[in-house]
């Protein structure tokens, strides 16, 4: 029997309940100034469609006991979602999800670490929160310590730890719960290299001994391969891929690697969208605004952006995000120093905002281009995760005479001076 | 141990066993609070006797000496005291509760448990708080010759468990609103210090005529604080009335709350 099975899952967000600033005051008034009208609005079941946003749409799978199943996929694709949908920290809009276990989940590090306690008491804590009991943790409590090699701090309150000892600590309880089921979401991705062959091996150990199932979300593919034999892929919200893990991977990589240099909506009811306005197309162009084949670090590029005010005197703006394969954010640009349009009331109509990007200051890989856009005082945001995706290749310019690597998340081309003094 | 999620659960089952599972994150979570607050502050635990002592002090001058509020016969530090201890248990907690989910954000979008824990939690570590205050009560009974009625002391434990109710019951409705609506933190403030002016804390349930004097009893602080004085401080007979409408309106505020907490529960770690 399945240990985890889940049917038909998916999970919807209403942009509205991302919005920052919900006021009861607001509420309250419009209750107040047309009752009527707020019932209705309220019991209405048509919304319109282009507030809502399927993180996750109809998953089907099921996981045996001590099975590993990693879940790749890019920024967006569901991932965390379907992790919070695991662990009951937010219901699924329709399907079902059974479970034959207590599920202990990890989806970030230290999760309730508070900074005025001592390690010691950090542990109880954390342990409790994680799920554990407290005799449990007793038991562990000399484990623990000692997988976490911080004996000499324990009395300190955390606080004072470097952040180096802290994710030791943190992640030295995690390793240590004990349910049928463990959730694992991107937590290798701190620490440093040493601990994080440590955590690795610990969690290879406790497949195989103690035969747990674990779901293991990461972006290092290292990480993957080595400990888990069945991946599955998610792409947009829905599951692309179940395979062993090498298939999985290799599929994963070959897709990631295909230029997405351009994105259109040609429907505006689908296009992403705030209440002011729909995004119509992005494109990655080249000095003369043409869509470029293929870039290197030594160009400059645009990130061109057309959208149709759809409220007369709109209040527009919108944030450029690119990110590296790691799901490290790169750089992040908002156009609010923009003259012509910005902070100002936007008549109906296409525009076309252009963020302009200069040759010889990126390093070489892939980018994934995420857009914000926001409403007036930076309300009504909403977030299109990866709009494009494309690679930049090296190029000469910055390089110069040297050959080797740079292990940087930029590579800009900065003027040296040196004097004889 | 079988676990269905489904898009909606059952909203009015309490699930009593999951709690019992959670036991030990609810006393963490206590210990916390208790722990937390004792070292941040220099004179830790004296915090919480200096402040309704401060308090009476400032309340017996103005409002005893010079606005000469009636106080039923009982000398007005006594008097004033006995309702602030139990009202500042009611209020500490009301405003701990209010903010327990926005509070501990972190932790709710991050991890499952029954959310339930986190404001009941915030109240109970109030009870610290109560019980070291209620010292500076029990030295004033001794010094101004009173000892409570048999009724009144049998009563005690029910008074403190009504308070803790009808704390969790208005604290679980303010939380849940607190997570969807921000600007909840930032009338509750204002909200609390309104209740005590509606509350007979400065002033006697006697200044309403005996007729209307039920009414009162919608707040349930005004019955519980009314019995202390006539039983614990053991001046006169309890007024059954006041108290039995404060107990109902207690429930009522229960229900009240705890539906709504219910409704909007699954989706703080969507809207937080």
């Amino acid at each position: 029997m399945p240990i985890i099975e889940v049917k038909n899952v998916s999970k919807k967000y209403q942009i509205g309940e991302r919005q920052p600033y919900l006021a009861l005051r607001d509420t309250l008034s419009a209750i107040v100034k047309a009752p009527v009208r707020w019932l209705r609005s309220r019991h209405s079941p048509t919304k319109v469609s282009d507030s809502e946003f399927w993180a996750l749409k109809d998953i089907n799978f099921s996981v045996e006991p001590g099975e590993v199943l990693g879940i790749i996929g890019r920024n967006g694709a569901g991932k965390s979602t379907l992790l919070k949908l695991l662990s009951q920290i937010t219901p699924p809009t329709t399907g079902e999800i059974k479970l034959n276990g207590r599920v202990g989940s990890l989806l970030e590090i230290g999760t309730g670490f508070h900074p005025e306690l001592t390690g010691r008491e950090n542990v109880y804590l954390n342990g409790a929160i994680l799920g554990m009991r407290k005799r449990e943790i007793e038991k562990k409590f000399d484990e623990i310590v000692d997988f976490a090699g911080i004996e000499k701090f324990l009395d300190t309150p955390v606080k004072r730890y470097s952040s180096g000892m802290y994710v030791r600590l943190a992640f030295a309880v995690a390793a240590h719960l004990e349910p049928e089921i463990l959730v694992i979401d991107e937590v290798l991705a701190v620490g440093d290299a040493e601990f994080q062959k440590k955590c690795l091996g610990k969690m290879d150990e406790v497949t195989k001994k103690e035969g747990r199932t674990i779901l293991f979300v990461s972006h290092n593919m290292g990480a993957i391969r080595s400990l888990c034999r069945r991946v599955i892929t998610l792409e947009k919200g829905r599951l692309v891929g179940d395979d062993s893990a090498s298939v999985s991977i290799e599929k994963y990589i070959n897709n990631l690697s295909t230029n997405v240099f351009e994105k259109e909506w040609d429907n505006i009811n689908i296009a992403p969208s705030n209440s002011d306005a729909a995004i119509r197309s992005v494109r990655i162009t080249d000095e003369n605004e043409k869509i470029v084949e293929s870039l290197s670090i030594d160009d400059p590029f645009n990130i061109e952006i057309e959208y149709d005010i759809k409220v007369e005197g709109a209040y527009f703006g919108m944030t450029a995000i690119l990110y590296d394969i790691n799901g490290n954010c790169i750089l992040s640009s908002i156009n609010n120093k923009e003259q012509s349009w910005y902070g100002k009331p936007m008549p109906l109509g296409r525009y076309k905002s252009i963020c302009k990007i200069p040759g010889c200051f990126l390093n070489n890989g892939w980018l994934n281009l995420n857009i914000n856009i926001f409403g007036r005082n930076f309300l009504d945001i909403k977030t299109i995760p990866d709009v494009l995706h494309f690679e930049l290749q090296d190029g000469q310019k910055v390089r110069g005479d040297y050959f080797g690597g740079y292990g940087s998340i930029l590579r800009p081309s900065f003027d040296w001076d040196t004097y004889q003094i | 141990m079988e676990i269905v999620i489904k898009p909606k659960n059952k909203w009015w089952q309490f699930d009593w066993k999951e709690i019992w599972l959670f036991r030990d994150l609810f006393y963490f979570l206590t210990w916390r609070d208790v722990k937390v607050r004792y070292k941040q502050t220099t004179v830790g635990a004296l915090w919480a006797i200096f402040q309704p002592l401060i308090t009476m002090i400032v309340f017996t001058i103005f409002f005893g000496k010079f606005a000469k509020m009636p106080s039923d016969g009982i000398p007005y530090p006594i008097f004033v005291y006995s309702g602030l201890l139990f009202w500042t248990l009611f209020s500490a907690g009301l405003s701990h509760a209010s903010n327990s989910f926005i509070d501990n954000e972190k932790i709710v979008t991050k991890i499952y448990f029954p959310r339930v824990i986190l404001p009941t939690s915030a109240i109970i570590t109030n009870i610290i708080d109560f019980l070291v205050a209620s010292i500076i009560l029990a030295v004033m009974m001794f010094v101004y010759h009173f000892s409570p009625s048999l009724i009144g002391l049998l009563l005690l434990p029910l008074l403190i468990v009504m308070t803790v109710f009808s704390t969790l019951g208005i604290g679980l409705l303010l939380a849940s609103l607190n997570v969807k609506y921000r600007d909840v933190r930032f009338i509750l403030p204002f909200f609390i210090q309104l209740l005590l002016f509606i509350t007979p804390v400065i002033y006697p349930v006697s200044i309403v005529s005996a007729q209307y004097r039920w009414i009162l009893g919608l707040n349930p602080m005004s019955g519980i604080i009314d019995a202390v004085r006539a039983g614990v401080l053991g001046t006169r007979d309890i007024d059954w009335l006041l108290l039995g409408v404060s107990a109902i309106s207690m429930i009522v505020y229960c229900i009240v709350g705890y539906l709504y907490f219910k409704k909007v529960e699954r989706y703080f770690a969507d809207v937080i």
